[in-house]
């Protein structure tokens, strides 16, 4: 429609977004009492315990120190519970500044009913912004342990063609740690959405 | 609604050359928003301070208050269909008043004050409307082309009501002579929109003899009416 609003342009979060997602983690202390989307889980959030690990390589293979990463989940039940005090689906973690490696502990979410009947398997979406990235970029995270149910997911049916669907899938690591390293360029480049 | 590309930057804007080697080179992949996107998370005034929203002293020692030019920032949160989104999270950041910000990377010559942090937020209220108090950033150089100055500006970072509205961008100032001159800014392709990200000074809000005002309205992804039967409404 014409009489439409145009959505506000993005701009990059530039270099130093920690000063106003995460100041706390950026040794801005004693103005917010806590950084958001720091902490996830409660005593008692049900749920499997799980923690989600990586690192964003640039088109050098260098890591991305300076980006922050926030996820958005469903609970274990595949609800989402915005309102709950026991699971908000929401976390935010900053890079290392040092090996770019960031880290979320949380739990598995269950498989996403959508109003067409259809259900997404469990999946986890991860969103970035970082100095030299224009817009947020938007990917989701899979289960390896769920191969036979992604065959039908109405998301991953869209990633045509298929070489590049591993790119959505995390590494199974000990203590149930899953490993989502994601690359910006190269021939292993992350399959990013347009939403 | 759909995101109108013409108006959003490309991921690779040579010009601004951190792009580059951060740019993804396939296509995005086009999806229709599901459930996980027409929904987002909610935040509350429990989870903020009382002095969360202004960076005049939210820092500041005791008795004393930032350095600079004392201003108000305000406006509204719409969607593309202009109505106000009540309850959203902004978060700002800034550089101090003389272009520094307090960040363990940023080595530029130009002094920290120790009355400004430079962090802010806000949540909406019921009109989508909202405030915070702050001082004039200013214009520091960067290492980009050489000698590239970043305009006068305050990072937004916004929170709608569902996870496909999420907006990162910037404020600028009227009148900046550096605005026209900025590889991030000019990573816009739309005249118009870079117009819309510049702060118009508004004298109505002025506080006589204390604070200038600037007025900055956003606009987020429009919510059509859709199937979803808890959620009238989807992107």
């Amino acid at each position: 429609m014409s009489d439409d609003l145009h959505e506000t342009a993005s701009q990059t979060a530039g270099p130093y977004v920690h000063i106003g997602c995460m100041p706390n983690a950026c040794g801005i202390t004693g103005v917010f009492a806590e950084d958001l989307g720091a902490q996830m889980l409660q005593a008692e959030t049900p749920g499997q315990r799980i923690a989600i690990e990586g690192v964003i390589f640039d088109g050098d293979g260098a890591p991305l120190t300076d980006a922050v990463v926030e996820i958005w989940q469903a609970d274990e039940q595949g609800r989402y519970t915005t309102r709950s005090a026991a699971f908000s689906g929401w976390g935010r973690a900053a890079a290392d500044a040092e090996t770019g490696r960031w880290r979320f502990e949380t739990i598995k979410p269950g498989a996403v009913p959508c109003p067409d009947g259809t259900v997404m398997v469990p999946h986890i979406t991860v969103w970035i912004i970082a100095r030299g990235i224009n817009i947020g970029l938007h990917t989701r995270m899979y289960f390896p342990e769920d191969y036979d149910m992604q065959a039908h997911d109405p998301v991953l049916a869209r990633v045509q063609p298929t070489g590049r669907l591993h790119t959505l899938i995390a590494e199974p690591g000990p203590d149930a740690t899953y490993n989502f390293n994601i690359y910006l360029q190269g021939p292993k480049e992350t399959v990013f959405f347009d939403v | 609604m759909p995101r109108d590309w013409t108006r959003q930057p490309a991921a690779r804007a040579p010009a601004y050359r951190s792009s580059s080697m951060r740019s993804p080179e396939h296509a995005r992949i086009s999806m229709p928003a599901t459930p996980t996107e027409n929904i987002g998370p909610v935040f509350t005034r429990d989870s903020l301070g009382p002095l969360d929203h202004d960076l005049i002293v939210n820092h500041a020692r005791p008795g004393q208050t930032a350095m600079g030019a004392r201003l108000i920032v305000h406006g509204r949160l719409l969607d593309q269909t202009g109505r106000g989104v009540p309850g959203a999270l902004i978060e700002v950041w800034q550089a101090n008043a003389s272009g520094r910000y307090r960040h363990k990377r940023d080595g530029y010559l130009a002094p920290l004050d120790p009355d400004f942090g430079g962090c802010g937020r806000v949540i909406t209220d019921q009109n989508g409307a909202y405030m915070f108090r702050t001082i004039m950033p200013a214009p520091y150089p960067w290492p980009n082309g050489g000698n590239d100055w970043r305009p006068a500006h305050i990072h937004f970072s916004v929170f709608g009501q569902c996870f496909a509205q999420r907006l990162v961008t910037q404020m600028y100032f009227e009148g900046d002579p550096l605005i026209a001159r900025c590889p991030i800014v000019n990573a816009v392709p739309d005249q118009d929109a870079i117009a819309r990200l510049i702060a118009q000074p508004d004298m109505e809000a002025t506080v006589p003899m204390d604070a200038r005002a600037y007025r900055f309205d956003i606009v987020l992804r429009g919510r059509r009416a859709s199937y979803f039967e808890n959620r009238p409404e989807g992107i």
